[in-house]
């Protein structure tokens, strides 16, 4: 017998996620009681965890109406979400809180990617306060204080919780669309900018240092679009 | 006054409002025209004030600032105060492109998380009923005597006994009938539950008096089952599997297979 199908079966009649622990606790508990279980016994989290992967990947290539999916760091079967119009007809909508507004979706972003961090570096990067938003997302439990920064007033620091990533469908924070990208790498300065057309200024023509613009126009452009990209 | 739509938009803030004037000029931010963003800037803040929106503080502040990115523009480069000690000062040009860029990575995240969000309303996870094994035969579990329970229960008094002596006086709220309702949930929720699981929570020895007392009454009424696995083994409770309603309503039917239903003819 294959260890994934045995963790298939066993997530198919499961009445919550499971995690990698718990289903080594299944499996240890069934070696008890049952001979044919004795082989499995002693899995390993890491084959546990690419048996998953793989049963995850044959799921999706048999193109079915459900998926295997790992949220929060636990497993479960969960419809495609095109199949919604019927399912909701057979169990009704979903409860769920009401949609988060678009400065709290934005706050909750810059926390996701950069946490632990303090309000007043989540104010740096939004440029308006942040105050209301913070209180709702935390009375939703979306994020929570971390700890305290080791700066002066040593003010409070945020995270995101195990709700974060369930609300979102996430597997984990590395789940996170573009988190590379978007965690703590600094960009490039350009050599010069070109931000302001020569012309613009109303300064007598002679004293502007047209030449030196002129100059370095076209390696500015070009490190400009690269940047942009 | 048709302008006038566009501009009473809500903007998140300063940066939201910039952003918003840069997309506008359809050109890369790197490229962008400060001084020109930064007279449309004014413009727009103005327009707010007339429309009494309320406005944050924030956008003055990014207000003076690009006012003084305009003001620098418009002065030669050797003309232009220098900062004592610093041999070139930050452009502030570069920090408010820094800043932009930054908030509109966050900006497109945040699209993505609300892509996410509505998705998820749509994705149901599958939540079985309990499986429930009828099993044909249970295999043969040495029955428990009433004795080999007295003396499971001796062993949790015997702890007490010690965990006794300094411990605060409580008032005695524990009832047989409370105790019943909390076993009968424990063993609806578990298939399984050691006698030891029983007198984890338990803080004096009155309170496991009143829990076995309750366990001896659902073992009377037949509600729950006690085994021993093995001799020496730790006591088995366990749901009684005959009290289960659907049972009889099937003895029913089968009792009367002819009945016929009166919509029928």
């Amino acid at each position: 017998m294959d260890l994934k199908f045995i963790l298939e079966a066993v997530l198919f009649s499961a009445q919550k996620p499971l995690s990698p622990a718990e289903l080594r606790e299944v499996l240890g508990s069934a070696a008890e009681h049952a001979d044919a279980a004795r082989a499995f016994k002693k899995a390993k989290l890491d084959e546990l965890n690419a048996a998953l992967e793989q049963l995850a990947r044959e799921h999706e290539l048999a193109r079915r109406s459900y998926r295997l999916v790992c949220v929060a760091g636990s497993w479960q079967f969960v419809s495609q979400p095109e199949y919604a119009p019927w399912l909701k007809a057979l169990v009704g909508e979903k409860i769920r809180p009401p949609r988060l507004s678009q400065p709290a979706l934005e706050t909750l972003a810059i926390i996701a990617y950069r946490q632990p961090l303090t309000r007043a570096e989540i104010e740096q990067i939004r440029g308006v306060s942040v105050d209301g938003v913070l209180q709702t997302l935390l009375e939703r439990a979306l994020i929570e204080q971390v700890g305290r920064a080791e700066v002066i007033g040593r003010p409070m620091t945020y995270g995101t919780t195990p709700l974060f990533l369930e609300y979102f469908g996430l597997r984990s924070l590395e789940d996170l669309p573009a988190a590379d990208e978007l965690r703590r790498v600094p960009l490039p300065k350009p050599e010069s900018l070109v931000t302001v057309e020569p012309g613009l200024a109303t300064a007598p023509p002679e004293q502007l240092a047209l030449a030196q613009i002129e100059e370095k126009k076209p390696t500015a452009d070009s490190s400009a679009t690269e940047n942009a990209e | 006054m048709a302008e006038y739509k566009v501009q009473s938009e809500v903007f998140e803030g300063p940066l939201d409002l910039l952003l918003y004037l840069v997309k506008k000029e359809e050109v890369d931010i790197y490229e962008v025209n400060l001084t020109k963003i930064a007279t449309q800037f004014i413009e727009y803040i103005e327009v707010m004030r007339e429309l009494d929106l309320e406005m944050a503080g924030e956008f003055l502040v990014m207000a003076s600032t690009l006012m003084y990115i305009k003001s620098r523009e418009l002065l030669p480069v050797d003309q232009q105060a220098q900062t004592e000690g610093e041999e070139e000062e930050a452009d502030p040009r570069w920090e408010l492109i820094r800043r932009l860029v930054e908030y509109k990575k966050f900006k497109d995240a945040a699209a993505r998380l609300q892509q996410r969000e509505a998705e998820q309303e749509n994705v149901f996870p599958r939540l079985p009923a309990r499986v429930e094994f009828e099993s044909a035969n249970p295999p043969p579990r040495p029955a428990v005597s009433l004795f080999d329970l007295i003396n499971a229960v001796a062993g949790v008094l015997k702890r007490h006994q010690q965990r006794e002596a300094a411990r605060d006086i409580f008032e005695d709220k524990w009832t047989v009938s409370e105790k019943i309702e909390l076993l009968r949930q424990l063993v609806a929720d578990r298939p399984v539950l050691k006698f030891s699981d029983l007198f984890e929570q338990t803080t004096s020895r009155t309170e496991v008096v009143v829990t076995f007392l309750a366990l001896l009454e659902l073992i009377r009424l037949k509600q729950v089952v006690v085994s021993q696995p093995a001799p020496f083994n730790e006591i088995e409770i366990r749901r009684a599997t005959t009290v289960t309603a659907p049972a009889p309503e099937f003895g029913n039917r089968a009792a009367q297979p002819e009945l016929p239903s009166p919509q029928s003819t």
